[in-house]
């Protein structure tokens, strides 16, 4: 096919699609930015100058800063909590079950994640209310939570342990290792790339949740989410929206740049 | 080991789907306060009949998904078969482009969306929520179409073009019975996407419109009654079958 008409077939296929994203996602982020610099938002005779006043607030005020910090705590217990307990299921799944039995149970395991992720954080006020009484509590938005992105953990974790070739830990076994050092030397470490993956992909929508700790925090659940959503639905104060959502999404990012070469580092092996 | 292998299990899975029958079964108790004993009733989904602010709501969220899937689906269709079946310069960065609407948190693609499109008269309401659900089904799409599209070559498309069949011949006849249970998939992936989505919606919606995760949440904040129990079990309902569907035509991960 000559070049340029496979280049018109090419734009033609991808064009929509891109467009779309363009239009919807990436302008629109490209104009939150520019937002974040107003002092008002610019609607109708309203004068706006551009000023970095949000900016330095979240720096200076601690109801952002430290809420900012809250938030990423709350991310840390999340996500520890989600590696620590999807990792033994993930190791029970490719190692004890097989065949239409672990086909299944994997299937029962991702089945919540792929339902409303409201109506599942309500289900727990339900439980919480009951015997135990941990409504409106900091563990009731990190179980809830956990509830929601354990699914997460447990799937990227499974896929790296299915990779590993049984006849690795075999040979460790028959060179004499232990059960324990064949898991802390052999496993672990080959399954770190799962374990990280899902660590990116829980930390990152929990720095940003807002829904489960309104629904599920009470007043434990003022946090950099929280305080964003406010200023959209609650103060108006939009450019302190978009400048706060900036401030999160360069944290988000801070954290990628840091676990990046990490992540890195254990694919290469 | 395996018996205590198998207890964590059953403990996990227990954690996982507790809260959901519990939330369930509160549906068909009687007493408005989630009160024990369990006496059996149906009074709420018979309210649910009843209130049309839910029901409108249900039904909006059922078109959208619908409309936003079936767009999605096919422009996403589309771009991974330009992404899968040519070499060219960007193609990498427009793979790459596919990340940040599945990894920003929606709380920042969902407000970024309510400024541009207040800014721009698109304004807020039903057809934002469209817009905006579209843009986040489009990156799984192109993904899962494109997945089923990497485990073959175009061979069989340039098998058929040599015997003799024109180029749109080839792709109706060839391509794309190849790629239906990709497409299916998406589709349904879409439509799961859109009709669980709340956060997008949240900021999109215009007062006294809006989709059914939107009132659920502000049903929850004023002071729920067991009804929002009834919707939300028929939501949990609709996303499970609707998975399981899906789950015949995609594998999640690992090998069969």
């Amino acid at each position: 096919m000559p070049g340029a008409e496979k280049h018109l077939r090419v734009t033609f296929l991808v064009a929509p699609a891109y467009l779309w994203l363009a239009l919807t996602v990436f302008l629109p982020l490209a104009v939150m930015l520019f937002f974040s610099f107003l002092t008002a938002v610019p609607v109708g005779a309203r004068e706006a100058t551009l000023t970095l006043q949000h900016y330095v607030s979240f720096f200076t005020k601690k109801i952002y800063w430290y809420n900012a910090l809250r938030s990423l705590e709350l991310a840390t217990y999340v996500t520890l909590a989600c590696v620590v307990l999807g990792y033994p299921v993930a190791v029970i799944l490719t190692r004890m079950i097989t065949g239409r039995a672990r086909e299944a149970i994997f299937l029962m395991i991702i089945l919540p994640f792929w339902t409303n992720a409201l109506v599942r954080t309500f289900s727990w006020t339900m439980v919480l209310r009951g015997p135990f009484d941990i409504i409106f509590t900091y563990p009731a938005i990190v179980i809830g939570l956990v509830h929601a992105y354990l699914p997460y953990a447990v799937l990227t974790i499974y896929v790296s342990l299915q990779a590993i070739d049984e006849r690795l830990i075999e040979a460790a076994r028959a060179l004499g290792a232990s059960k324990r050092q064949a898991f802390m030397r052999v496993m672990l470490p080959l399954s770190l790339p799962g374990v990280l993956a899902g660590v990116f992909l829980i930390f990152i929508p929990v720095t940003g949740s807002f829904m489960e700790p309104r629904i599920l925090g009470g007043k434990d659940a003022i946090m950099l989410g929280p305080i964003i959503e406010s200023q959209f639905t609650a103060t108006f104060n939009w450019p302190l929206g978009a400048a706060l959502s900036f401030m999160m999404l360069a944290i988000i990012l801070l954290m990628l740049a840091l676990g990046y070469p990490l992540l890195q580092r254990h694919m290469e092996r | 080991m395996r018996f205590l292998g198998l207890t964590y299990l059953g403990a996990i899975l227990a954690f996982l789907y507790l809260p959901i029958a519990i939330m369930m079964l509160m549906a068909f108790n009687q007493s408005p306060l989630y009160e024990l004993p369990f006496t059996f009733d149906l009074v709420w989904f018979k309210a649910l009949a009843g209130n049309e602010r839910l029901l409108t709501a249900g039904w909006n969220s059922v078109w959208i998904a619908l409309v936003s899937s079936a767009i999605a689906t096919s422009i996403g269709t589309l771009a991974a078969l330009g992404l899968a079946r040519n070499e060219f310069t960007g193609k990498r960065f427009l793979q790459l482009m596919l990340f940040p609407p599945i990894t920003i948190p929606w709380l920042i693609i969902g407000t970024a969306m309510l400024i541009f499109f207040f800014w721009t008269g698109v304004g807020r309401g039903l057809h934002a929520i469209l817009l905006g659900h579209v843009a986040l089904s489009l990156p799984y799409v192109i993904v899962v179409v494109g997945a089923r599209l990497a485990t073959h070559g175009p061979e069989l498309e340039e098998a058929a073009t040599s015997l003799g069949a024109r180029p749109a011949q080839a792709f109706f006849r060839v391509t794309v019975p190849l790629l239906a249970p990709g497409i299916v998939a998406a589709g349904m992936f879409a439509f799961a996407v859109s009709f669980d989505q709340f956060i997008i919606s949240y900021f999109l919606a215009a007062p006294g419109t809006s989709t059914l995760p939107v009132e659920i949440f502000t049903a929850i904040r004023k002071g729920f009654t067991p009804e929002i129990n009834a919707i939300s079990s028929i939501v949990i309902i609709i996303s499970m079958s609707l998975v399981l569907v899906v789950s015949r035509f995609y594998r999640f991960g690992g090998e069969r």
